[in-house]
């Protein structure tokens, strides 16, 4: 049976891991091989990789990142932020990234999820989504790390995305990022019944039930998080358990 | 023990170089008739789409070649459905014919049945030495929108909803649909079975 996925995101920054992972027993907690190896061993299902690095060196700094990954990680790997060209998909590709996720430059010019799909095929392209609710237009999709109102409705622009050749929709809820209140169960939920491809939700994961909820009531196929992750909130091994017992498939 | 991995364009060959250099294993990498011809075993991983690898391989002749193989031969992911006589694919593609089976589409019956079957799910009736030291707790990843039929050529089941191959043999070709290279200590243990093959 197939089982639903968890999935620990790094955030790094000029090849290391940012934002404060804070692991006993990690030499280098910002050697984001080091990490990633961890996380491999507990029981992840697959890593993301958000690079936030702002610098002209950036892609060569990702691509020897990715390949310093792929030569130790045996379980998939997505690797997304600032991607925007047919070029940056193949180095990062070519380099062992078993998926790349594109945002801002697909909002901007929808038709690079077609170019990407047909020539590298579906399965590793992943269109991140991060969403935010108002009450006045309810939940809309923003770019520039959510600085950016694109005004477009988020389960619109999924299904678009989808439609397009995506393979799978990373759905952030920005409302509930940072929060540990849970994950937004109606987006998720209503994304999820939209499109025929796998959704991955991300933002607010606070507690073991949250996992639970998301993928009960909201269909989600995997479930993101990062800082209960780094932080030692919740280990792997136990949130899995813990989803098995409450009935949800899970590798263990 | 020489190793090659079919070179024809077909996608994220990286990451299977990298899992055979972490069983201590070099690779060549290469589409030269005589070297592949001469590898004590081939691999023939692949992705993306099968339209455009099969035209790939008959522009290198390969089509021609690899039914002629004689060793162990492991294909992974679109490197298993390419050793079918046909798929649905890009409207109908004639594939390479080693294996008697014909490749179809999953259709999402419901919508938690996403297209495509992604992640990791379980195999079932394993009966290869393939799978040695494995048993039906053991999980693999899968990343495919198509699938080839249960038949006699299927030496591992996975079910989604219902069972399709998970890995098929014939001969000394053998096959798998999931991502060896990706699927942890299990995928790793299937790797070094097929090298021991």
């Amino acid at each position: 049976m197939l089982t639903k996925r968890i999935i620990p995101c790094l955030d790094v920054k000029d090849g290391r891991t940012v934002k404060g992972v804070r692991f006993e027993g990690l030499r280098d907690a910002g050697d984001p091989v080091a990490l990633a190896s961890r996380y491999a061993r507990e029981g992840a299902d697959e890593l993301v990789f958000l690079d936030i690095t702002a610098t002209n060196q950036k892609r060569a700094t990702l691509v020897a990142l990715v390949r310093d990954v792929a030569r130790e990680l045996d379980i998939p790997f997505t690797v997304g932020g600032g991607i925007g060209t047919i070029s940056d998909v193949e180095a990062l590709l070519m380099n062992g990234a078993d998926k790349v996720s594109i945002n801002s430059a697909a909002l901007a010019r929808p038709e690079l999820i077609d170019e990407l799909a047909a020539r590298f095929g579906s399965q590793c392209i992943v269109v991140a989504a991060d969403a935010r609710f108002n009450d006045a237009d309810g939940w809309q999709v923003y770019t520039r790390a959510g600085t950016n109102n694109t005004g477009r409705d988020a389960v619109q622009w999924c299904r678009e995305a989808a439609d397009r050749g995506a393979g799978e929709i990373l759905l952030t809820s920005m409302s509930n990022d940072g929060t540990k209140d849970g994950f937004a169960l109606d987006i998720t939920g209503a994304v999820s019944r939209a499109v025929t491809i796998p959704v991955i939700a991300s933002g607010g994961a606070g507690s073991k039930q949250d996992f639970t909820n998301v993928f009960q009531q909201a269909q989600a196929d995997a479930g993101l998080a990062a800082s209960i992750f780094h932080f030692g909130e919740i280990g792997i091994r136990e949130l899995k358990e813990h989803l098995r017992r409450d009935g949800i498939p899970m590798r263990l | 023990m020489k190793i090659a991995i079919v070179d024809y364009k077909g996608g994220n060959v990286q990451s299977v170089l990298f899992a055979l250099e972490r069983l201590g294993v070099q690779a060549t990498l290469t589409a030269d008739h005589d070297v592949l011809r001469r590898a004590d075993k081939v691999l023939f991983p692949g992705e993306g789409e099968a339209a455009s690898a099969m035209k790939e391989l008959r522009a290198q002749g390969l089509d021609e070649l690899l039914p002629t193989l004689t060793q162990p031969f492991l294909g992974i992911c679109l490197g298993m459905q390419l050793l079918g006589r046909h798929t649905q694919e890009g409207g109908g593609t004639d594939m390479l014919g080693i294996l008697p089976f014909d490749v179809v589409r999953f259709q999402s019956a419901a919508p938690e049945h996403k297209v495509p079957h992604m992640g990791w799910n379980n195999l079932q009736t394993l009966r290869s030495p393939l799978f040695e030291g494995l048993s039906a707790e053991d999980y693999v990843y899968f990343v495919h929108s198509y699938y080839a039929p249960v038949g006699d050529y299927t030496i591992a089941e996975a079910a989604y909803p219902a069972p399709f191959s998970a890995a098929v043999q014939h001969e000394n070709f053998y096959a798998v649909q999931f991502h060896t290279e990706k699927s942890g200590p299990v995928g790793t243990r299937i790797l070094e079975n097929f090298l021991k093959l």
